[in-house]
């Protein structure tokens, strides 16, 4: 009777398992640890194993202590640790990484239930949670080129300001489309890269990891909406191609909103998501106290992804209005 | 002899305000963020709560039953006024420190819940001892509270330094969000501690 399992739903019939579905975003980020470490240095190479390393190791423990069987070597904690160290400056102190993982994979993650059950993105929930304890570590970007040797502190870089707050104060950033796009500009390791990360996302959906609702839909409303509000002294098509490259818009877009855990799982619900994300993001940018919005637009969306699975669930073939009352 | 003894251990643990009863939260979330804060919010509390409860259970055979809320929050009011004024004559810092909070015990729901389900139907030493102990037990818990958040956010004990310098304190749990980790994290302890304590005793019974 091999044939007839019993399962929870949702019921999708894949071969994929959580491994391979890693395996395939781990792929899709390799570049941009690459592009990352040619930019601000090696020391984003000790960043990233610190991080994957200390979010394995958390995940390992809690399990350990809880008693519950290991989910390590379904390599969520590998993706979790890489996006990790992505949110974080190359300069960063690196016990910074350890104390995220920690509050990623133990607080948001495993107190809730481990994977398919934390209700937030575990990363972007440390991130903020890092970001709102120690601002001035999260913020103390170095200068492009300026690379940083494999070990040791990289406090002293010369902290260089990012193309979003300049756009917070309605400058437009003093770097071209060009640079913009490949990413030789400052910011977080992995969200500087454009290009990249564009690229990676076109893998993830080619190979059906990911669909393409809500990159197009978080995108696609921040590209709008940044044509509609641009300053008035500002070419609107120059202000949109800043908005969109600047920050964590792709990375957050492509690889943290996308999440399965945190995001509907319908078509409908996973466009108003997008939509949502987008919307939030832009208020945040502008209206808001914080230069970068795509964290806490992401998390807020998080929170809703509930309401929107059970208001968009697909109506079953021979049901839906006319049938109902017969 | 034995009420007494569990008028105690229910007002510092089985049924502490804070970590079992939960009640009182927006007071604990606000101003624990430091430890002589959360000490100068739990005693005042408890003060009100003392007076309160006598008073209550001196006029609980006066009051008529259909306006006793409206009754005990009179009292209750007056008492916290009284407290308001003799801390802003006495102790200006703590005013200070404390601003808004203080009238705001009025609303604090540990004190009307404490009238209704113990002063309105015990004798006067009773509840008085209730209120000594309740008052305890919300102290206790928000010197636990402020204690874990001062330490981890400032890296001071009642504004001592007592981390290493080389310790960068984690700024979030001074603020609200960390308010919120530290109570769940306090309330999850202590019904660890509460059901092993159960168990231990249903063990001896037997």
């Amino acid at each position: 009777m091999g044939l007839l399992k019993v399962s929870a739903s949702p019921h999708i019939r894949h071969e994929d398992t959580t491994r391979v579905l890693m395996s395939d975003v781990i792929i899709a980020m390799i570049a941009l640890v690459i592009w990352g470490a040619y930019v601000f240095g090696l020391r984003v190479i000790t960043v990233t194993a610190v991080s994957v390393i200390s979010c394995v190791a958390f995940e390992f423990l809690f399990n350990l202590i809880i008693k519950k069987p290991s989910p390590v070597g379904d390599l969520s904690a590998v993706v979790s640790g890489m996006l990790l160290a992505f949110n974080l400056p190359a300069t960063i102190p690196l016990w910074i990484p350890v104390v995220g993982a920690a509050f990623a994979m133990i607080v948001v993650k495993g107190l809730f239930g481990g994977i398919g059950k934390n209700f937030m993105n575990p990363v972007l929930a440390a991130r903020v949670f890092l970001f709102a304890s120690w601002p001035s570590h999260m913020t103390n970007y170095s200068e492009p080129l300026m690379r940083l040797p494999l070990f040791g502190e990289g406090i002293d870089a010369v902290s260089s300001a990012t193309s979003l707050t300049l756009l917070k104060s309605g400058q437009l950033p003093d770097l071209s489309v060009k640079d913009m796009l490949i990413g030789n500009m400052a910011g977080c390791i992995g969200e500087i890269s454009s290009i990249l990360i564009l690229a990676g996302g076109l893998y993830l959906i080619v190979r059906r990891v990911i669909t393409w609702h809500i990159p197009v839909s978080f995108i696609g409303t921040v590209a709008i909406f940044s044509l509609i509000f641009a300053p008035s002294e500002i070419n609107a098509l120059t202000y949109m191609t800043a908005e969109l490259l600047s920050g964590g818009l792709m990375l957050g877009a492509i690889f943290m909103a996308t999440d399965y855990v945190t995001s509907p799982v319908t078509p409908k619900g996973r466009l108003i998501y997008g939509v949502g994300c987008g919307l939030l993001t832009m208020f945040i940018r502008n209206f808001g106290g914080y230069p970068e919005g795509v964290s806490f637009a992401i998390l807020i969306m998080n929170l809703f992804v509930w309401y929107l699975d059970r208001g968009t669930k697909p109506v079953k073939f021979g049901g839906g209005k006319k049938n109902a009352k017969a | 002899m034995s009420n007494i003894k569990k008028i105690f251990t229910d007002g510092l643990f089985d049924k502490n305000p804070i970590l079992v009863q939960l009640l009182g939260t927006c007071a604990t979330l606000a101003v624990t963020t430091s430890v002589s804060n959360g000490l100068a919010m739990g005693l005042s509390t408890t003060a009100v709560l003392i007076f309160s409860n006598v008073f209550i259970s001196l006029l609980r055979k006066f009051i008529p039953g259909e306006v006793r809320i409206a009754s005990y929050v009179v009292v209750i009011s007056g008492f916290v006024t009284a407290i308001e004024l003799l801390i802003k004559a006495f102790l200006p810092e703590i005013n200070k420190s404390q601003g808004v909070f203080i009238p705001l015990i009025v609303v604090n729901c540990i004190i009307l819940s404490r009238a209704e389900s113990f002063a309105s139907k015990n004798s006067v030493l009773y509840s008085a001892l209730d209120g000594v102990s309740m008052g305890a037990g919300f102290t206790l818990a928000l010197v636990i509270v402020s204690a874990i958040r001062e330490i981890i956010g400032s890296g001071t004990f009642l504004g001592m330094r007592i981390l290493p310098d080389s310790y960068e304190p984690a700024l979030i749990f001074i603020m609200s969000a960390g308010a919120f980790f530290t109570l769940a994290f306090v309330v999850a302890g202590m019904n660890k501690i509460l059901s092993a304590i159960k168990k231990k005793s249903q063990k001896e019974g037997k």
